[in-house]
């Protein structure tokens, strides 16, 4: 059996930036195990700028972002599982984990003293989202028309109807445009819409594409291909307003409503579940609650900025590093993170104190002027806005957190008062 | 002369911020330009008034390549208007692996300007026997 320090299951930007991060922090036998054949994840299949700003300075696209990584991976030494699908892990003891993997050469079994798990999220499917009727072809996820289109160049469809307006939803909705398709609508049930500003700018108004707010699609029509949806009104509870129906033809449908952490893998181990995140309760090393287990990227919290992701990779490796060399992550005591007013959520929720730490968090509605406060280390932060598309993300550095004595710091977000 | 007067409102796609900016110009003139955060906004909105670019994405056919496609882009933002000829041309063009990130495959497309080049490599599919 192999043996590891270290294996990183999800070869996506997170899963390579532990990687390298690790290598780089002197961690020996490091692996890299993930299901596709190519590396990077979901960036070779967004072939629009727009990333990397942060982490490499320059306006790149998904593609040679996930190039610029992969050349710095190849100047490092670790071993690379590709096409290999990781289907069971098991936590024998505190030094010894065990992960399952299956490829065309069979099942394989490799030991480690850590895990990194950054295996992303899933898109939410129709099935979740309450739409009734048929079931006929022509239905996809964002995501599966994005490989579709721009990994093996087949139009999905020419007529299309989009549900959801997050950006990888406006993306789309341009990436369907260009390609001369006619994008319908984009249907949203929210009364605002769930990406930037600027995509709705570059994306819908560029090409004319209606923007539907309010509307919710109601049921699919068709027999062999989707001929058409039924679109209606919703009121501010999201319950549809009875006479206001109306069908739209289509012979595309694409759901765009959402990511969620691929966590499986992890529930099956037992480990906490934040309801908040719907992934891994972990601490200021990005660890789970069971030891040697650390989670990152979009498998943690779905990251809007690539940037973030590796980000999160890096600190997990610290983590990992750490584990492997000190026999463990240290921390006196715990400190639960709680949240108040308009929050939905902040990772990491266990602080050590003892470190510098990156809070990422969300807003549940969107509002302006307001301010988040830790009432503990007397910090307060002004936003001039907040939306739920846009992470909040920010660093609590040692020497501030140094002075709590209590058992929790809370994070609470309101209105300015002026 | 009359005094054509426009005012244009517009946000600022140039970072995630979103600037709301107001751009007003006479006869063909821009006379001022407010709401910006930056002078990035600025440079921004007297392009967008007059002439709107961008960058163009899409992928092309490749032959004999790990993957079937490779993906591209032109070198420098290009005339918004001229987007849909160069995505029509480029839907005929085909090429064959190996490519690499930043190999030009046409050049000076439709007179714009600037070149389209690779941004995700593909490597030459061996045929293994
Ligand atoms: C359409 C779209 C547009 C975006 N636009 C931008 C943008 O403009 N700018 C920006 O900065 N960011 C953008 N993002 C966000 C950014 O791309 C992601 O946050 C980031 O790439 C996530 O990386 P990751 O490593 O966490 O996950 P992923 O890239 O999803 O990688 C996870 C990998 O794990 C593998 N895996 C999962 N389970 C297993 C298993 N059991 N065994 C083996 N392998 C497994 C998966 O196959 C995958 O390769 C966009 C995302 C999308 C989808
Ligand atoms: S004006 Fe400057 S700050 Fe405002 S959106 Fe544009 S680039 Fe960003």
């Amino acid at each position: 059996m192999y043996t590891y320090d270290l294996i990183v299951i999800g070869g996506g930007a997170s899963g390579i930036a532990a990687a390298i991060k690790a290598k780089e922090l002197g961690v020996k036998k490091v692996a890299l195990v993930d299901e596709k054949s190519y590396l990077g994840g979901v960036l070779p299949q967004c072939i629009h700028s727009g990333f990397g700003l942060v982490y490499f300075k320059e306006d790149l696209t998904g593609p040679e972002f996930t190039e610029k990584l992969v050349q710095k991976a190849k100047k490092l030494s670790f071993d690379v599982y590709s096409d290999t699908f990781v289907f069971k892990i098991i936590y024998r003891d505190y030094f010894e984990k065990l992960v399952y993997a299956v490829s065309k050469h069979g099942i394989k079994k490799l030991k480690t003293k850590t895990i990194v798990y950054s295996a992303g999220c899933r898109e939410r499917s129709i099935y979740e989202i309450g739409v009734v009727g048929s079931r006929p072809s022509g239905i996809f996820t964002a995501g599966e028309a994005q490989t579709l289109m721009d990994i093996y160049g087949i139009m999905p469809g020419k007529n299309i109807v989009i549900v959801g307006s997050g950006d990888v939803g406006l993306i789309m909705a341009r990436r369907f445009a260009l390609q001369g398709a006619n994008v319908k609508a984009v249907i949203e049930i929210m009364p605002y819409p769930g990406g930037l500003t600027r995509n709705i700018v570059q994306c819908l108004n560029d090409f004319n594409i209606p923007l539907l707010l309010s509307h919710s699609v109601l049921r699919v029509i068709g027999k062999d291909r989707i001929e058409e949806v039924e679109v209606c009104k919703v009121d501010e509870s999201k319950k549809c307003i009875e006479d206001s129906i109306f069908r739209i033809k289509c012979d595309t449908l694409i759901i765009s409503a959402g990511l969620v952490p691929r966590v499986e893998l992890l529930e099956d181990l037992g480990i906490s579940i934040d309801p908040l995140t719907k992934s891994a309760v972990v601490n200021d090393r990005l660890e789970t609650s069971l030891p040697g287990i650390f989670v990152a990227g979009n498998a943690l919290v779905v990251n809007d900025l690539v940037d973030y992701a590796v980000e999160q990779g890096e600190v997990a490796a610290q983590g990992a590093s750490e584990f492997v060399f000190n026999n463990g992550i240290s921390a006196a005591q715990w400190k639960k993170i709680k949240l108040n007013g308009n929050i939905r959520f902040f990772v990491p929720q266990l602080i050590s104190g003892e470190r510098d730490v990156i809070m990422y968090g969300r807003v549940i509605s969107p509002e302006e002027k307001v301010k988040l406060e830790i009432n503990e280390i007397k910090k307060e932060i002004s936003f001039f806005r907040v939306r739920p598309s846009e992470m909040i993300r920010l660093r609590l550095n040692k020497d501030e957190l140094s002075s709590v004595k209590t058992k929790s710091l809370t994070f609470s977000i309101s209105k300015r008062s002026e | 002369m009359s005094n054509k007067r426009k005012v244009v409102k517009l946000t600022c796609i140039v970072c995630p911020i979103g600037c709301e900016i107001e751009v007003i110009a006479e006869n063909g003139n821009i006379i001022s330009i407010s709401g910006n955060k930056c002078p990035n906004g600025e440079k921004y909105a007297k392009e967008e008034v007059f002439h709107p670019k961008r960058l163009a994405f899409t992928v092309l056919r490749c032959k004999n390549g790990t993957m079937p496609t490779v993906a591209v882009k032109t070198s420098k933002p290009v005339s918004k208007f001229l987007i849909p000829s160069i995505m029509k041309y480029l839907s005929n063009v085909e090429v064959s692996a190996p490519l690499n990130v930043g190999d030009v495959v046409v050049q000076n497309i439709l007179d714009s300007g600037a070149d389209v080049v690779v941004t995700r490599s593909v490597d030459l599919l061996e045929c293994n026997s």
